[in-house]
């Protein structure tokens, strides 16, 4: 059996929608329009992506459209990346190259192997699955390596003043940002299933695939995720520790970094 | 050592230093002093490069300062800062941070000269204040520093650890390891300074030997040395 949601189905489950507001109002949380705006968001954007989905994924459209789709997404992903660490110019570049370099060699695995055949069904959902899942691991990371700099300004400069390059200075307080973003991929890939059913499971569950099948697939794609979380957490983490330090092995002064991260919430 | 020609620093929009001139001898401690926020520490990073002037020039021995490789420069300028930091691990480990093949024996005779006698394998981060700040100055000294720059490096100690320390550097200066200390300390100042260097409002306001400028100073560090309030 398949499932077909519908308008319907749609406008059934916005009851929870209103749950969600009512509560607001009755614990006084003041969140009642924060979440009718993102549910209308979601909504929208969800029928826009899906009359795109269409287009890109239609039986005769041809796969250049849904390269362009992906390439779309990194671009995107990268902005969102930047737009979290502002005082650090450049890292839409360094996000750019990193989630670029994730989406590559995930896709290369896929389709080199041969495990899913590369069609544009195939394409669009893995290559966004990966990048859905690898944003949050690479603003973690971009994040981190900022405050954790910032924290330690005292002991790299330490280091410095000891004659150490800036690189070897910075390294130990580069992994911990690193760790730190890997950690709940890692943790997330260890419960898979026993707490947690993930989404593409869910999906192909939902859509009546068989279990065995949408399991098999599922592991694949946490896999997947995993590497690129590694991929994305280390090429942005080092990308932007790089961009702290000068090329004549000072750590740049505050007004770049501290102003600002000391004041932005940190995740 | 250093020469200082109009050094104009800035930073976040900020002037630290506005056209200093001075030196810093190559022999002796040279305390340089002033109210807070009058730019001494500035004048102190600018020697290891751990900042870079917007303008004017430095010159370490003789030679442009940003002509230097810095770290080999960081390596002949040791600096000791205000708060001591200790590196994770133990009192070794952090001695070879700066000195990574630095033999077992050297450890412990470096070790000895500041007065920390076998601890070499006490976490670093159990020590009190005044026994990391020794460790700190033995951590630079392993890397057998021409010069050393102190930013402060009692400021946050108890009187008797403090008195250690400048024991300390003034035995250096006499085995011929000069060094500049920064201080808005008055009677500190005085105990150390052979020669003086006193920095208002982010430039020199006046240096030479300690006895010429306590004699003679010029009105603003008159009122600086009389503990009043300058701006």
């Amino acid at each position: 059996m398949t499932v077909d949601v519908g308008f319907g189905g749609v406008a059934a489950s916005l009851v929870l929608v209103v749950v969600a507001v009512l509560l607001s109002r009755l614990e006084a949380l003041g969140l009642e329009r924060s979440i009718i705006w993102a549910a209308t968001r979601a909504l929208a954007q969800m029928l826009v992506i899906g009359a795109g989905l269409g287009l890109v994924l239609a039986d005769d459209a041809p796969i250049v459209l849904s390269w362009l789709w992906v390439v779309a997404m990194i671009v995107i992903g990268a902005v969102t990346v930047g737009s979290r660490a502002p005082e650090v110019p450049g890292t839409f570049m360094v996000a750019l190259v990193a989630l670029a370099a994730a989406e590559v060699t995930s896709l290369l695995v896929i389709y080199g192997f041969g495990i899913f055949p590369l069609e544009p069904r195939t394409l669009v959902p893995t290559a966004g699955m990966l990048m859905g899942n690898v944003i949050a691991a690479t603003v973690l990371s971009a994040r981190r390596t900022l405050t954790e700099i910032d924290e330690h300004r005292d002991e790299i400069e330490v280091r410095l003043s000891l004659g150490r390059p800036a690189r070897e200075a910075v390294r130990p307080h580069l992994a911990n940002a690193i760790s730190t973003a890997l950690t709940p991929q890692i943790e997330q890939t260890k419960i898979v299933g026993l707490i947690a059913l993930p989404g593409t499971m869910t999906g192909l569950l939902l859509a009546g695939v068989a279990p065995l099948d949408a399991v098999l697939t599922q592991t694949v794609v946490m896999f997947l995720i995993l590497g690129s979380v590694a991929v994305t957490s280390v090429l942005v983490g080092r990308g932007i520790a790089r961009r702290l330090v000068s090329p004549d092995q000072r750590l740049l002064t505050p007004d770049a970094i501290t102003s600002r991260s000391r004041f932005i919430s940190h995740k | 050592m250093f020469e200082f020609r109009d050094v104009v620093v800035e930073t976040a929009g900020q002037t630290r230093l506005r056209g200093l001139t001075g030196i810093i001898p190559d022999h002796g401690v040279t305390v340089v002093a002033g109210p807070s926020g009058s730019g001494k520490s500035t004048m102190l990073r600018l020697c290891n490069r751990l900042e870079v002037a917007t303008s004017g020039s430095v010159e370490f021995a003789g030679q442009p300062i940003e002509d230097t490789d810095p770290l080999q420069l960081r390596r002949q300028v040791g600096m000791v800062f205000q708060r001591p930091i200790a590196l994770p691990g133990t009192v070794a480990d952090n001695l070879r941070e700066g000195a990574p093949h630095a033999s077992d024996v050297e450890v412990r005779q470096i070790l000895s000269r500041v007065g920390l006698h076998d601890l070499n394998e006490r976490d670093a981060r159990a020590l009190s204040g005044g026994e990391a700040q020794r460790m700190c100055l033995a951590r630079t000294l392993l890397t057998e520093p021409r010069f050393v720059l102190f930013d402060e490096p009692t400021s946050a100690l108890d009187p008797g650890a403090s008195t250690a320390i400048e024991e300390l550097v003034l035995g250096l200066a006499e085995d011929g390891v000069p060094s500049a200390w920064v201080t808005h300390d008055l009677s500190q100042m005085r105990r150390l300074a052979h020669h003086l260097v006193i920095l208002v409002d982010g430039a020199v306001a006046q240096q030479g030997d300690v006895e010429s400028v306590l004699a003679h100073p010029v009105p603003d560090v008159a009122r600086f040395l009389a503990g009043e309030t300058i701006r």
